[in-house]
């Protein structure tokens, strides 16, 4: 089963190797990974989504937590979180269609944040799924470049999470 | 104010500052400014110079096996330092204190690919426990306390810390700082939970055939005495892992052998039939368990490890207890009952028996086979009063299987890199943190021509080593997997082997060989009574085989065993 999990690290020389490297040499099945800042500095926070079983969750977790400079881990996937990711798409449109184009980024509350005599660049930030159907219907323009964020979590609610936690993996 | 010192002198200040009395290394053109800093300041402390820093690294892993404090290793930038991962890799497999320094190109030539750079931070990045570049001279004392404290706190390791030149002639304000500041490592200092422990001794409680196996880490965390009270209270059987063995002493009359591929067959039969298995300080790596799904079919398994990476990693665990060994036994001892355990001892006796009829050494031949050199050896010690080391295949197996170990910290070898070479440099480092003591070194002939450029450093140092080369003309243990699953196609496995007497002539260390079982004694006397080092080339019978053995992926239920001496007949 997938399993979306956040990860606090500081933020040092080596610190993305150590983490993409342990990944490679233990074999874990990471299916989207996106890091970034966070509230924290000096702290940033990693967001993957792995496929494993039980066995496998727990030993990711495990092995992560042992990398020195990792300070705190969670699994989310059974919290109510928001997960959202972000994607600029190009595709090929011209007068013929450029109209039915923008009405399906309207539809998709996708922004359109560059327009060309042959082209357009999309953005849309949503869900995966959200994000897959959109891209879905563009291709039938034809899709010149396309980038990926991958995905990153929050939990909702008021309780924040503590980026360096002392009782080892939830 | 502080005092301003250079990077170089902030090395060797901070490494007095964590007790370190010795040092193995070899210098070159980025650790200059280093060892020039020791040279020009005198700094108390011992450098040893090692042939090949691959010695350097096994060294400071003896040393930290054998005295529990951490040994240092030193190295130049590039080949150097490349040198030194083998060593890295094997401390961090068996879990041993080592802190290596390394020089690196300036700062300026950093990603330039000059003179002698390798990016070694990326290279031990799996294979250390946690490693440093240090960029900024500033950085350099926090990055040293780190260090030390990383390896050796929690589950020791290798920590790597590579210094660029330019950094160990810069100068800052010296202050060695009295903290660490590591948000992200909480190393497991405490007992485990209590209401798991007490699942644990309830389970334990109702077991008719219960088992202890005992890791490394019972020996790493100083847990022997609660080890033996509890299986004394208890009345519960003790086998150990490889580097398990010295946790029990082996004449105890509850230890019952080292289990796996080349464990004791009794000892394999005990872990497969027992219902309840309580693991403390062991990794339950292949070697020992045979194929995952098939180990101790029957058991409830209680795992017990102050790393919890390690539980559930290979094997389903019923009661899993992260805590430090000593203190969660000594939690547990009061909850276990006073048992007897008789009948489950007796089966295992009679395994045991059934173990002693196919002993080789029950056999009638007059062949030097190295069990015999063994046991001679064990008597000879007094019973096995002295430390042991070994390199890496059969006459490992074998000298595990017939030296009885009574002494606490008394085997060293490479369990989980299985690293040939390792035991002649790794005694060095031993026999410098225990001066007082006698070792051993039992090496193959192959495994020895590996790291045997460091008789120079045995022989500069003085060190009274005792060398053992199991001499069979072949890497034998390979030579025994081609005979037994490779139709005895010997494909590369025949050495061609110096006279290790002249070897040993040549570095001025007196040496003797032995080709027949009379021999065996009067030559160990006389490296005993010699006052310094002196090696032997025992000829020994090239075709023997270690049994038990375990093919990969069986299950060590289906060992192989050696025949019983009337089926020998009937053949
Ligand atoms: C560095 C290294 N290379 C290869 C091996 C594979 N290997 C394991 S045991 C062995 C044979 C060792 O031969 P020798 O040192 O003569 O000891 P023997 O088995 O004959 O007692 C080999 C080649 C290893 N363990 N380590
Ligand atoms: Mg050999």
């Amino acid at each position: 089963m997938k399993h979306t999990i956040i990860a606090w690290m500081e933020d040092k020389p080596g610190v993305l190797s150590r983490v993409a490297g342990l990944f490679r040499r233990r074999n874990f099945n990471i299916e989207s990974l996106t890091v970034g800042h966070s509230e924290t500095p000096g702290i940033s926070r990693m967001t993957f989504v792995v496929d494993g079983d039980d066995r496998q969750i727990y030993q990711v977790q495990a092995q992560l937590f042992k990398l020195i400079n990792v300070t705190a881990i969670e699994d989310v996937t059974h919290e109510p979180t928001v997960i959202r990711e972000l994607a600029l798409i190009k595709v090929r449109a011209d007068n013929t269609n450029r109209a039915e184009i923008i009405q399906l980024v309207d539809i998709y509350r996708a922004n359109i944040v560059d327009v060309d005599v042959d082209s357009l660049i999309i953005q849309i930030a949503g869900s995966q799924e959200r994000i897959d159907s959109l891209v879905k219907l563009l291709s039938n323009f034809g899709i010149l470049e396309m980038v990926r964020t991958g995905q990153v979590a929050m939990v909702r609610g008021g309780n924040t999470r503590p980026p360096v936690r002392h009782n080892g993996v939830s | 104010m502080a005092e301003k010192k250079s990077g170089a002198q902030i090395v060797w200040e901070s490494l007095l500052r964590e007790g370190v009395e010795v040092v193995f290394g070899l210098p070159g053109g980025a650790t200059l400014p280093i060892y020039d800093a020791l040279a020009k300041y005198e700094y108390p402390i011992r450098h040893v110079l090692v042939t090949h820093e691959q010695g350097a690294a096994h060294m400071a892993d003896g040393y930290g096996r054998a005295t529990g404090r951490v040994g240092v290793c030193m190295a130049t930038s590039g080949p150097g330092a490349t040198n030194l991962t083998t060593g890295l890799a094997t401390a961090y497999m068996d879990s041993s204190p080592v802190v290596a320094i390394t020089g690196q190109v300036p700062t300026s030539l950093l990603g330039r690919d000059g003179f002698q750079e390798a990016d070694i931070h990326g290279v031990t990045m799996t294979i250390t426990k946690h490693n440093y570049l240090v960029t900024d001279v500033r950085a350099l004392a926090q990055v040293i306390k780190e260090a030390f404290y990383i390896a050796r706190t929690g589950r020791p390791g290798p920590v790597l810390i590579d210094i660029c030149k330019d950094v160990q002639q810069a100068e800052t304000e010296y202050v060695y700082p009295d903290e660490v500041n590591l948000p992200g490592y909480r190393p497991t200092l405490t007992a485990a939970d209590p209401d798991a422990i007490s699942r644990a001794a309830h389970l334990l409680n109702l077991a008719e055939r219960p088992i202890i196996l005992a890791g490394h880490g019972v020996i790493i965390a100083n847990a022997e005495d609660e080890l033996i009270h509890l299986a004394e209270k208890a009345h519960i059987p003790v086998a150990t892992s490889l580097l398990g063995i010295g946790a029990i002493p082996q004449t105890h009359p509850l230890s019952i052998g080292w289990g796996g591929m080349h464990g004791e067959a009794f000892t394999n039969y005990a872990l497969q039939e027992s219902d309840v298995m309580l693991v403390v300080g062991a990794r339950l790596d292949d070697r020992l368990t045979g194929a995952f799904s098939t180990f101790a079919p029957k058991a409830r398994i209680i795992h017990l490890d102050l790393d919890p990476a390690e539980l559930g990693k290979n094997l389903r665990i019923d009661i899993p207890l992260v805590g430090d060994a000593k203190l969660t036994l000594r939690e547990l001892i009061p909850l276990v009952e006073p048992n007897q355990h008789t009948s489950w001892m007796e089966q295992i006796a009679e395994w045991k028996r059934d173990t002693d009829r196919r002993d080789l050494l029950a056999q009638e031949t007059d062949d030097l086979v190295p069990p015999f050199i063994v046991r001679q050896l064990w008597h000879l010690t007094d019973g096995g009063n002295c430390i042991v080391v070994t390199d890496v295949g059969q006459h490992q197996m074998w000298e595990a299987q017939y030296f009885l170990h009574v002494k606490r910290r008394g085997l060293f070898t490479s369990g989980g890199l299985g690293t040939m070479g390792f035991a002649l440099p790794a005694a060095i480092g031993v026999q410098l943190g225990r001066p007082n003591e006698t070792v051993w070194v039992i090496a193959g002939d192959g495994g020895f021509q590996m790291t045997m450029g460091e008789l120079s450093t045995v022989a500069k140092e003085g060190l009274p080593l005792k060398i053992a080369i199991f001499n069979n003309g072949y890497l034998g243990m390979v030579r025994q997997w081609q005979d037994v699953f490779y139709n005895k196609r010997y494909a590369s496995t025949a050495l061609y082997n110096p006279d290790f007497v002249k070897i040993a002539d040549a570095y001025g260390i007196p040496a003797t060989r032995v080709t027949d079982r009379a021999g065996v004694a009067t030559a160990i006397r006389q490296a005993q009574a010699h006052n310094g080092p002196f090696l032997i080339d025992f000829r020994v019978e090239p075709f023997t085989n270690v049994y038990p053995m375990v093919a990969p992926g069986k299950s060590n239920a289906d060992m192989i065993r050696r025949p019983l001496p009337a089926e020998v007949e009937e053949e």
